[in-house]
């Protein structure tokens, strides 16, 4: 059960953050943010704006130019599961195998952890293509593998990179809805990438509106709507309000990007 | 706006439905799949046969182009003199395949895993691949005392640059966002080379290998040429160039023939190998149903 908005314990905060590439391209320009446990952040904006780019500074991908990055209780390798826009599998290896990579990685057999794939990939429902490699999959069911791999370990922290870009929307309606479900059964926080106002506001209880050229945060939009969110969310008064406050918030940093 | 309800589609009782497109495809299937087999066989029995009357129509002596029939007999009357030909060669192209694989690898791995490494042997690689073999195989016949581990060494010149060239570029063409979710778990040197690259390399290295067993035929053929010439009695290459040197033209033809069969064989063994090693997840080994 998530804690309300104001609640929540502190998970990790970014402190003045900049970053610049070489060539003097500023991608984050003075980003603060603190994340709390149980938050669904998403992080709207044009493209440019820096928002996959505090994603990567989040993940330890890259470092930052200026400011810290600080997690309560310290960093472990294992607070950390991410899903990319591509879903990024193995092709070599089955769908139970994919799911194994992080507990691979940190050197447990695949026996020890069979129950945990087996729970997740029921969770995702896709207990029935244990063994089937990624290429038998359609687009969204390897997007729910790889979700059932960031999630197999129970991290602290899940990062999406614009995970449902590429789906369809009637797939990207149905994981939308499932990935609400599995983070209250994980009970993870999630930071979110996405340039979708519809997809935010569904998702998120929280949105940092970015705008670009620098990429810099200039709005917060709280979506106080509680959790569980059914389908009659997307229809209601309500989803359009938080939507028009949104798409205001996104107006107003592409106008100042322009 | 209102939404009408359709009524339900009955659902199919006629069993034996056939889709006309579907059928002749798999007719069509079925007839590629036996022309595959018989069309080449048929190919050559027509070869033989007009290659047998262009020889006793004409007259041609034997020592300008044998019969089939001639060929034929060679094969059977100097299998004695052969067939241990054929297993030098045999052995010497294998080896040198073998060698190839594990230079090629390994250096492979290395140039991965360390730029230094491969800044520094690269240009040398691609030095030892463009000298043309036959130019080095008389130097290495003075310096090696061997002749069977200086034809080796020829042969493994050639094979070995394929395999490293193409491992190397499949050591680095693993998913870039792979890479980072390695990163990102903290993967180890070894975990991100076993578990990654490793298997990203893997048809990469199996297109090398297919080239390479093919080289490595030809560079044990050149070098038995150029070594074999002394009097050492190498393989199948020896003994092709002593029989025209006798004008045994039955017993050259029989030779060569013995060498393209094993080209095939290798050919077709490095093929079943990538075959079986990709069919599962690979797109070059995936059958596409429409």
């Amino acid at each position: 059960m998530t804690l309300p908005l104001g609640q929540r314990a502190p998970l990790l905060s970014m402190n003045h953050i900049e970053k610049t590439f070489a060539g003097n391209v500023t991608a984050l320009r003075d980003m603060s943010l603190n994340v709390n446990e149980g938050d669904f952040l998403s992080l709207l904006g044009p493209s440019g704006c820096g928002k996959s780019t505090a994603l990567r500074l989040i993940a330890g991908l890259s470092h930052p130019t200026r400011g810290r990055i600080e997690w309560q209780g310290g960093k472990n390798k294992d607070d950390l599961g991410i899903v990319f826009q591509e879903p990024t599998l193995m092709p070599w290896a089955t769908v139970a195998q994919n799911v194994w990579l992080p507990f691979r990685l940190r050197g447990t057999a695949f026996d020890a952890v069979k129950n945990d794939i087996d729970e997740i990939l029921k969770l995702v429902g896709l207990e029935s293509f244990h063994d089937a490699y990624p290429r038998e999959l359609s687009g969204g069911m390897k997007m729910r593998v790889a979700i059932a791999r960031a999630m197999v370990t129970k991290p602290r922290l899940i990062l999406m990179d614009e995970p449902f870009a590429a789906l369809d929307e009637i797939t990207r309606f149905k994981l939308n809805n499932d990935l609400l479900a599995l983070k209250d059964a994980i009970g993870c926080t999630v930071i979110f990438v996405t340039h979708s106002v519809f997809e935010s506001v569904f998702l998120s209880d929280r949105i940092i509106v970015m705008a670009a050229r620098p990429g810099r945060v200039i709005h917060e939009v709280e979506v106080d709507t509680p959790y569980p969110r059914s389908e009659a969310f997307r229809t209601s008064a309500e989803y359009s309000a938080h939507t028009r406050a949104t798409s205001d918030a996104l107006g107003e940093a592409i106008g100042e990007a322009a | 706006m209102s939404i009408t309800e359709h009524a339900p589609i009955p659902p199919q009782t006629d069993t034996d439905v056939v889709d006309v497109e579907e059928a002749a495809r798999a007719r069509q299937d079925k007839i590629n799949g036996i022309a595959k087999w018989t069309l080449p066989s048929l190919m050559m029995a027509l070869t033989l046969l007009a290659w047998h009357l262009y020889v006793t129509l004409n007259n041609i002596p034997h020592y300008v182009l044998p019969g089939p029939l001639l060929v034929g007999q060679s094969i059977i009357e100097d299998w004695g003199l052969l067939w241990p030909a054929m297993q030098t060669t045999g052995r010497l192209t294998l080896l040198a395949l073998l060698f190839a694989i594990i230079g090629g690898v390994a250096l492979a791995v290395a140039f991965t895993q360390s730029k230094w490494a491969e800044m520094s042997f690269f240009p040398y690689a691609v030095i030892l691949q463009v000298t043309p073999v036959v130019a080095i195989a008389p130097l290495l016949q003075i310096y090696v005392d061997s002749a069977f581990v200086a034809a080796l060494l020829c042969a493994w010149i050639v094979a070995f640059f394929p395999i490293l060239s193409n491992t190397t570029i499949g050591l680095k063409s693993a998913d870039h966002n792979l890479q980072d979710l390695f990163t990102i778990y903290g993967a180890s040197r070894w975990q991100r080379l076993r578990y990654l690259s490793a298997p990203s390399a893997l048809p990469y290295f199996l297109a090398g290998l297919r080239i390479a067993g093919g080289l490595a035929l030809i560079g044990a053929v050149v070098a038995e040429f150029v070594i074999g010439r002394a009097g050492t009695g190498l393989g199948l290459a020896s003994t092709l160039l002593e029989a025209s040197y006798r004008f045994n033209f039955g017993r050259l033809y029989a030779a060569l023939i013995l060498i393209s069969l094993m080209g095939v064989m290798i050919f077709a063994a490095t093929s079943l190998i990538s075959h079986l090693l990709l069919r599962k997840w690979h797109e070059s080994a995936l059958k596409r149903d429409t």
